[in-house]
């Protein structure tokens, strides 16, 4: 009887999390319509999410794009379909691939960052400086993150496709003597705004998720150092499962509707 | 000495507070009077920090009144609280300066929300180089945090603190961490900003030196109660071992 109270322990504590994430994401929309807006704040982080993620973004999905065409070409050419090779890296980067590709490794760069930042000014006091001068540090930090992530994740979905679709443009080049006209008219034939519509309102839930735990766990972090590791490292790994949940409902409304 | 009027800004009555099955604060009542200096002192983890962090709503009391310039903290929505701590300055014992900030853009942090408290043809600039020149740090004005020595991260969070021009300043540990040289400059700091501001203070310390150079008045908090009260110089010369203890 005794050996089952770690586990009921584990999935009370797992049910209270969720509930003070949904009370943490119900605050965030409370106080993104409410007075004073930090534009500043928003433009900083903005900044600081797009700009320096973004040589991250694109070298990944310039590896992406050579190695999926690259993995792919065999196969194709034994049905003698390496024609059909554009339209397949396109529907799969911009459907699957580069969303959710592009959106781990945010929340590993990102996530990771916003937890161990809010979890270190916890720890330091300096959240607790910010009440007392009578500012509201949720609406300074945490409404500012979770819009930036939220806005910029999508585009930074754009430019990892794009350097995808690059990146197999070369090795087509390369191995097909195929044109950069010729392989984008292909791409661009190939995709349909089916494609393009869900896959891009997805991503806005994904950074929103990305900006919504690497928030709750800085914010929330218990004191101490080790407390500051803890909440990056949950921050990721909280933020990569909520994004492959997120990516399964998105695919699952898509099927259904489209 | 320092002219204390006989009137109080500030009033604990009752306050308790539990951590688990840990009573930190037990019943603990003060009253803090315009101009004084009112040191409190006692052990580690006997509710010191607690009982200030309770008064700026850091901290929620199980149960207690705490009334500052004669508001009841447990009446005030979240603007009328908001409002009510910029009257408070609150320095950290870690000073908790924004580190992503410079000594300019910390200093400028609680004027944002607050500026409309002053007149209409004071700017931002004036008042964060005023505060920067009483602390004597003008020339740290465009520094990083992480570029200061603690000494000069205490002043700075001192002129934070003034920046508001609050009536009642709360020291958490002013002098810890600090070495001596050091610890007797901030001090006095702390007496020439009484002596400008007119400000009412309680200062947390474990400090025997920067009591009886500051305070007018001490309290002796044990296991969450007031154990003794009065001057410097009246629990010097206590015969109880308790109060003895903190003096050797």
């Amino acid at each position: 009887m005794k050996q089952s109270f770690p586990t009921i322990t584990k999935i009370k504590n797992f049910f209270i999390e969720i509930g003070e994430l949904t009370y943490f994401s119900n605050r965030f929309f409370k106080e993104l319509f409410s007075t004073p807006f930090e534009f500043k704040e928003l433009l900083r982080q903005c900044y600081y999410v797009g700009n320096k993620s973004l040589g991250l973004v694109l070298i990944t999905g310039f590896i992406i794009g050579l190695v999926l065409t690259i993995q792919t070409r065999p196969t194709l050419e034994q049905f003698g379909a390496e024609a059909w090779m554009p339209s397949m890296v396109s529907i799969s980067l911009i459907r699957e691939i580069g969303p959710i590709i592009t959106a781990l490794i945010c929340a590993g760069r990102i996530g990771s960052g916003i937890g161990a930042e809010l979890g270190s000014m916890r720890v330091t006091e300096q959240i607790d400086a910010m009440e007392v001068s009578g500012t509201n540090p949720f609406k300074y930090l945490v409404v500012t993150r979770i819009l930036a992530t939220t806005l910029m994740i999508p585009i930074l979905v754009i430019f990892g496709d794009a350097m995808g679709l690059l990146g197999s443009f070369i090795i087509e080049n390369l191995k097909g003597d195929v044109s950069f006209f010729l392989y984008f008219d292909k791409v661009f034939h190939a995709i349909e705004f089916s494609d393009v519509l869900p896959a891009t309102i997805k991503t806005f839930f994904f950074g929103y998720a990305i900006g919504l735990v690497g928030c709750y766990k800085g914010y929330y972090c218990n004191k101490g150092t080790v407390g500051v590791g803890v909440a990056a490292n949950s921050a990721v790994v909280y933020a990569s499962m909520l994004l492959f949940i997120i990516d399964f409902i998105a695919v699952f409304i898509t099927d259904i509707f489209i | 000495m320092i002219d204390v009027k006989k009137k109080p800004i500030l009033e604990i009555k009752n306050l308790n507070k539990k951590f688990g099955d840990n009573q930190v604060l037990n019943g603990f009542n003060l009253e803090l009077f315009e101009g004084e200096n009112l040191v409190v002192m006692g052990k580690s983890g006997s509710g010191k920090s607690v009982m200030i962090k309770c008064l700026v709503g850091l901290i929620e009391p199980d149960s207690g009144s705490i009334k500052v310039m004669g508001k009841e903290l447990t009446n005030l929505n979240q603007s009328q609280f908001d409002n009510l701590r910029t009257e408070i300055g609150f320095l950290f014992q870690g000073s908790a300066l924004y580190d992503s900030m410079t000594v300019r853009e910390n200093l400028e942090f609680p004027l944002r929300r607050h500026i409309n408290r002053f007149k209409s043809h004071t700017n931002t600039k004036t008042l964060v180089e005023e505060a920067l020149t009483n602390v004597g740090l003008l020339h740290a004005i465009d520094l990083m945090p992480s570029e200061l020595s603690g000494g000069m991260k205490r002043r700075v969070a001192i002129a934070r603190t003034l920046i508001l021009k609050p009536k009642i300043i709360l020291y958490d540990e002013p002098t810890s961490g600090l070495d001596p040289i050091t610890s007797k400059e901030i001090i006095q700091l702390m007496v020439n900003i009484q002596e400008q501001h007119k400000t009412s203070s309680i200062i947390i310390t474990h400090d025997v030196d920067c009591a009886r150079v500051i305070a007018n008045r001490m309290i002796l908090l044990i296991n969450g109660k007031n154990y003794i009260e009065g001057s410097y110089t009246d629990l010097n010369k206590s015969s109880d071992e308790k109060v003895k203890a903190f003096f050797k």
